[in-house]
């Protein structure tokens, strides 16, 4: 992993809502092709720096690189696959309808749009689900017809907000697969997520309690330096050791 | 035990949202206010000319209640009947009068005829009552208040459901998340508004379409001009109405926030649109007229369909309705930077 292109670069970004302080002084670079998992108990100020990187947010301090280039920037924009936390579909719509509405926004070809959608709908295992209204999905098909969107235009960085919250162990497991599929491509995957052991299958973690970055580094090496034999473990020991 | 955690849950919801809280009681009282203002209004003074009255029989007319002016010939007094500046006049020719009336308000003509009456009253004393010959300049005797509230009514109707519907489909997006996933991809903030303006405005093309279709030829609304107009003026109604919708959506946390707007910007628009009279309103109200879209679009619709005049009486008021759509769009666009930045 080392020696990487470097795709992400915070360099010292808060953010502050009035006096509240939701991200602190946080420096942090990410590298081409790596599963990058942001770890933190919700409220932690995850979503807030997943925003920033995507361009719908400002940091009040500090700057964000993409692709090296400072953000926010619409050209970058297009080069990156965002899913949010909620779902963000048009339930009154089919899935089909969903992802040529977001297919056309970055301006895929008919041809290119038909092509692509099946590839994503047999990603994420939705094939037969196709035509079917979203308003009928259950909230796991929900959320993977939302990764399936997000993978639409082919983006070179995925930036994914708890990506697999209500999605079955074996589903689960499915789209982990994908992601490291995805990573072969030379794909780089940014996942926040709340669940430890979830955090446990990231080439890097990225530790994160009240907007502070507490610990970086890989699954292993975090579980080393605090003899812990979890990265629950590890993460109360870099927690603890902060307050 | 439940209900009672169940009430103090509500009673505590309301108390948080002292918007919902304010408008439960505000609302009622300036609906109710405003419906005071409009039926205590004053009388309405109407606005006579006197043509050709020869000396002996003018000194002898009760003139009170009314605006009087004295015109040497039947041209002139047309003139300023045309421009409004009458409401009708009173013709003497071979000691028998007739009125000629301007005719698209029933009201007005009503209180013309009525003070005519009043006014020929001494006359009659010592002569037999004399018949008045009556002639309209707009409709007829037989043009019902429906005919005259009807344009008014029907701009009311698509402006009310174009900035509700707008509004709400837009507060969705916004609530759904579907909004930041726009402004996740590379469109642009502008794009957003026209995309709505676009969806919307082929939508409402069809629905005034339609509106305007049903009050003609199944409710037989009077009407004197081109369909063509009616269709654009609506049109351009409803495109403020969008736009106005999806800016003050942006004010809504939930659809229940969206309607609220209602008694707040829909309401007071049909009382200051000219449904009823302007000049009978409290002075102190009336002025919101001219800042209120309806106003205007009641005023072409009126004169497309009661008086049937044509383009060059309607693009003022056309103008100032695309006026205030470019301003509403030009606020939306401004709007959204509070979710993206560029």
């Amino acid at each position: 992993m080392e020696k990487q292109e470097i795709i992400i670069s915070s360099q010292h970004v808060s953010k502050s809502f009035g006096k509240q302080l939701v991200l602190n002084d946080i420096t942090l670079e990410i590298f081409s092709g790596e599963i990058f998992g942001l770890l933190g108990p919700s409220g932690a100020g995850k979503t807030t720096l997943v925003k920033q990187l995507i361009g719908l947010d400002l940091p009040t301090g500090g700057e964000n690189y993409i692709f090296q280039t400072r953000m926010p920037s619409l050209s970058i924009v297009e080069r990156i696959g965002y899913m949010a936390q909620s779902d963000a579909l048009y339930e009154e719509l089919s899935a089909k309808e969903n992802l040529e509405f977001f297919a056309s926004l970055y301006g895929l070809t008919r041809k290119q749009r038909q092509n692509r959608i099946r590839e994503v709908m047999e990603i994420v295992e939705l094939s037969d689900h196709l035509h079917k209204l979203v308003s009928n999905y259950s909230g796991g098909m929900k959320r993977r017809l939302s990764l399936a969107i997000a993978l639409l235009h082919e983006p070179e960085l995925l930036i994914l907000d708890e990506p697999t919250v209500g999605i079955d162990p074996v589903l689960r497991k499915s789209i982990w697969e994908s992601f490291y599929e995805l990573k072969k491509k030379g794909i780089t995957i940014i996942v926040t997520t709340h669940v430890m052991d979830e955090a446990e299958k990231c080439d890097r973690l990225g530790m994160i309690r009240d907007g502070q970055l507490i610990a970086v580094g890989t699954p292993a090496e975090l579980k080393n330096k605090t003899n812990s034999s979890t990265i629950e473990e590890a993460f109360l020991v870099y927690g603890g050791a902060e307050s | 035990m439940r209900i009672a955690a169940l009430v103090i849950r509500i009673l505590r919801q309301f108390i948080r949202d002292k918007r919902t809280m304010a408008l439960m009681i505000v609302a009622p009282i300036l609906v109710l206010t405003m419906l005071n203002l409009v039926f205590n209004g004053d009388d309405y003074e109407p606005k006579i000319g006197l043509v050709n009255v020869p000396e002996q029989i003018h000194s002898k007319l009760n003139l009170e209640n009314a605006t009087i002016s004295d015109y040497q010939t039947n041209k002139h007094a047309k003139e300023d009947l045309v421009d409004k500046k009458l409401d009708g006049y009173v013709v003497f020719e071979q000691q028998s009068p007739y009125v000629f009336l301007e005719g698209s308000d029933p009201g007005v003509n009503g209180a013309v005829m009525k003070w005519v009456q009043a006014a020929f009253k001494p006359l009659q004393k010592n002569a037999p009552p004399t018949e008045l010959d009556v002639n309209y300049l707009h409709g007829s005797s037989d043009m019902g208040q429906f005919d005259y509230f009807g344009p008014v009514l029907l701009g009311f109707f698509v402006f009310f459901f174009v900035f509700l519907i707008a509004g709400v489909s837009f507060l969705r997006e916004r609530t759904t998340g579907t909004l930041e996933r726009l402004l996740s991809s590379p469109l642009r903030r502008w794009e957003i508004v026209i995309g709505y303006i676009g969806g919307f405005g082929i939508f409402t093309i069809l629905q005034a379409g339609i509106i305007v279709s049903f009050a003609i030829y199944v409710l037989h609304m009077l009407m004197e001009g081109a369909f063509g107009y009616v269709l654009l003026i609506t049109l351009l109604l409803s495109l403020t109405a969008l736009t106005l919708g999806i800016f003050l959506s942006s004010f809504a946390n939930n659809e229940l926030q969206m309607i609220q707007f209602i008694p707040i910007v829909a309401i007071p628009q049909i009382f200051f649109s000219g449904l009823f009279n302007l000049e009978t309103i409290s002075e102190w109200v009336s002025w919101i007229g001219p800042f209120t879209p309806l106003y205007y679009a009641a005023d072409a619709l009126r004169d497309v369909m009661v008086r049937g005049y044509g383009w060059k009486d309607i693009y003022l008021d056309l103008l100032v309705l695309t006026g205030f759509s470019a301003l509403f769009i030009i606020l939306n666009i401004f709007a959204l930077k509070k979710y993206r930045k560029i």
